[in-house]
């Protein structure tokens, strides 16, 4: 498939099952939302290395919020229920309860339900106080701006991750230019993130190492200065190569986001310097969803 | 269908306890059925059929017509629909109510909402002494929904109360949220003396201070956040309190005599000295 003289690999992401859930974040403004979510959002690009995936989603509006405040609401994923509670339990201490005006809530619906600040009440000593407006329980902790408000649990819901794919261009500032607004795009896509810094990971891997302690190395397929060293998958005058991964709710999401990310750099054309796009899998055998670029693009459901 | 209408032939000389009369507990029943069943009255026992003349079939609404503070327990344990008093109400009014609406029209005696569960209770008028309490011998008031009283009510509000919400436009006496475990009681008009007395936890909030004893404590002006999702939740119900939406208030915490952490919130107070 050629679309405006690039080229879109006959191949398919391949992502896996995760467990996901929905936090939003409000505060005084918009400046403290960011800095509540930033701080919890922040060490989450991998579950390898992090224990979960998250992002923010987007801003959300007074009328949205809850309590009536700006704020954000954020996306978090993990490859298990355990993990995620555990760190969700550890981001609200660490990031949102010591954040100056920050309050958290649930963003989504699910059958299971999730610690928000149902633990996080002990911090208050005894002085906490608890309300339940609506059929949501929420927790009041005295802190020394005030009063922290959080609501006691979040919904956790089934989510996918790892759906991704390869920009291949004739130099790096030409493949993260076109990274970039690819992943401008994609933000306005509801229920996905995009985990690692700025959207965009430069150090795909592959599945295992030289190295026995190592399960996962460089993806030496696609690095650019061993073209002629190993079994590459570049011609000669690629010369850098970024990837955006992303998690979301749904297949579905998933599959809109990368429609739009991949249509948004044809519509710049091969004259920006990309000249394929390509996606990175495992040859189908670990993850069981299957992103295939050609159907993606086509509007075709795999 | 039309709602399911009980009107009273004449004012009754005794009490009349009403608790079978819920629409849970007459659906699928006749009218001779209905006319049938047997309530306490007095100490004596009456068919409904001698005390009401039925009309109308849908027992989803029953309606209690010329009613009067003779009929006690009406919508107690009930469980789903709707039931309109229109007049008066007797004494425990809503008992034990687990789900459903009821809406007196009239006055009501006293334990309106006692044990209540969940659902909605609404009073036109004025309401007795003891409104959310618990039955004799409990030791928890009531445990969920929501009741707003248009007028004044008596002594004892929410005495004992666990969980839930009353919002009362008028005025109320003495004792209110007397040893309240949890909830949130809204007042608009005065309170009488000992407010918030032997109060564990939960929350008074009061537009005009009342006279509170020594051991409920001033903790300043404060800002206080959850305050926009309680009055966003009134929204829904036709109430002056649907109008709030300051978040600023006067916090006093007590009882500190009962080791208490209950709150006491004044909106609206600009000038302690003043109150």
């Amino acid at each position: 498939m050629l679309i405006n003289g690039i080229q879109i690999d006959d191949t398919f992401a391949e992502a896996f099952n995760m467990r996901g859930t929905r936090v939003i974040i409000t505060a005084q403004n918009l400046k403290w939302a960011y800095h509540a979510a930033n701080a919890m959002t922040g060490f989450a690009t991998s579950v390898i290395g992090c224990g979960v995936e998250a992002g923010i989603e987007r801003e959300l509006s007074t009328d949205e919020s809850p309590d009536g405040r700006p704020g954000v609401s954020i996306l978090m994923f993990a490859m298990g229920s355990k993990v995620l509670m555990q760190q969700l339990e550890t981001r609200m201490g660490q990031c949102i309860l010591t954040c100056p005006t920050a309050a958290a809530f649930a963003g989504i619906e699910g059958e299971d339900k999730i610690n928000l600040g149902k633990n996080l009440r002990y911090f208050g000593d005894g002085f906490q106080t608890s309300k339940l407006i609506d059929g949501k329980r929420y927790w009041r902790i005295p802190v020394m701006d005030g009063e922290f408000l959080t609501e006691e649990t979040t919904g956790m819901v089934r989510a996918i991750g790892g759906g991704n794919f390869l920009i291949l261009a004739t130099s790096q500032p030409a493949a993260l230019a076109v990274a970039e607004a690819a992943v401008e795009a994609m933000k306005r896509i509801p229920n996905v993130i995009m985990p690692f810094p700025g959207g965009v990971v430069r150090s795909g891997s592959k599945v295992g190492s030289k190295y026995k302690t190592m399960f996962a190395s460089t993806n030496d397929a696609f690095c650019p200065t061993l073209k002629g060293a190993t079994n590459t998958e570049l011609s000669p005058e690629i010369e850098s190569v970024m990837e955006i991964v992303i998690d979301g709710l749904t297949f579905e999401d998933i599959a809109l986001s990368m429609k739009v990310g991949i249509e948004t750099i044809c519509n710049l054309g091969a004259e920006c310097g990309v000249k394929r796009i390509s996606a990175g899998n495992y040859g189908g055998k670990l993850g069981p969803h299957l992103f295939k670029l050609h159907d993606i693009l086509n509007g075709n459901k795999s | 269908m039309n709602a399911l209408t009980l009107t009273l032939k004449q004012t009754p000389a005794y009490t009349i306890n009403c608790s079978g009369l819920t629409p849970n507990l007459l659906a699928n029943k006749s009218a001779a059925e209905i006319a049938g069943m047997q309530l306490n009255y007095g100490n004596d026992l009456a068919n409904v059929g001698e005390l009401f003349e039925i009309t109308g079939s849908d027992a989803q609404h029953i309606t209690f017509k010329n009613a009067s503070d003779k009929l006690d327990y009406i919508g107690a344990n009930m469980t789903s629909g709707k039931i309109t008093v229109a007049g008066n109400a007797g004494a425990y009014l809503g008992f034990n109510l687990k789900n459903g609406e009821i809406h007196c029209q009239g006055n009501t005696e006293a334990f309106a909402a006692c044990n209540m569960v969940s659902g909605l209770l609404r009073i036109d008028g004025n309401t007795g002494d003891f409104l959310g309490a618990g039955s004799e011998g409990l030791r928890k008031g009531m445990r969920g929904g929501t009741v707003i009283v248009k007028g004044n009510a008596g002594d004892r509000v929410g005495d004992q109360m666990r969980r839930g919400l009353i919002l009362i436009e008028g005025n109320v006496g003495d004792y209110c949220g007397s040893r309240m475990i949890a909830g949130t009681i809204g007042v608009l008009g005065t309170l009488g003396a000992y407010t918030a007395f032997n109060m564990h936890r939960g929350t008074l909030l009061l537009k005009q201070l009342p006279k509170l004893h020594a051991t409920i404590q001033d903790c300043g002006s404060h800002t206080l956040p959850f305050l926009s999702l309680l009055f966003k939740s009134l929204a829904q119900y036709n109430t002056q309190f649907s109008t709030l939406n300051t978040q600023r208030v006067q916090r006093f915490v007590g009882d500190a005599a009962y080791k208490g952490n209950g709150e006491v919130l004044i909106l609206e107070i600009k000038d302690l000295s003043l109150a």
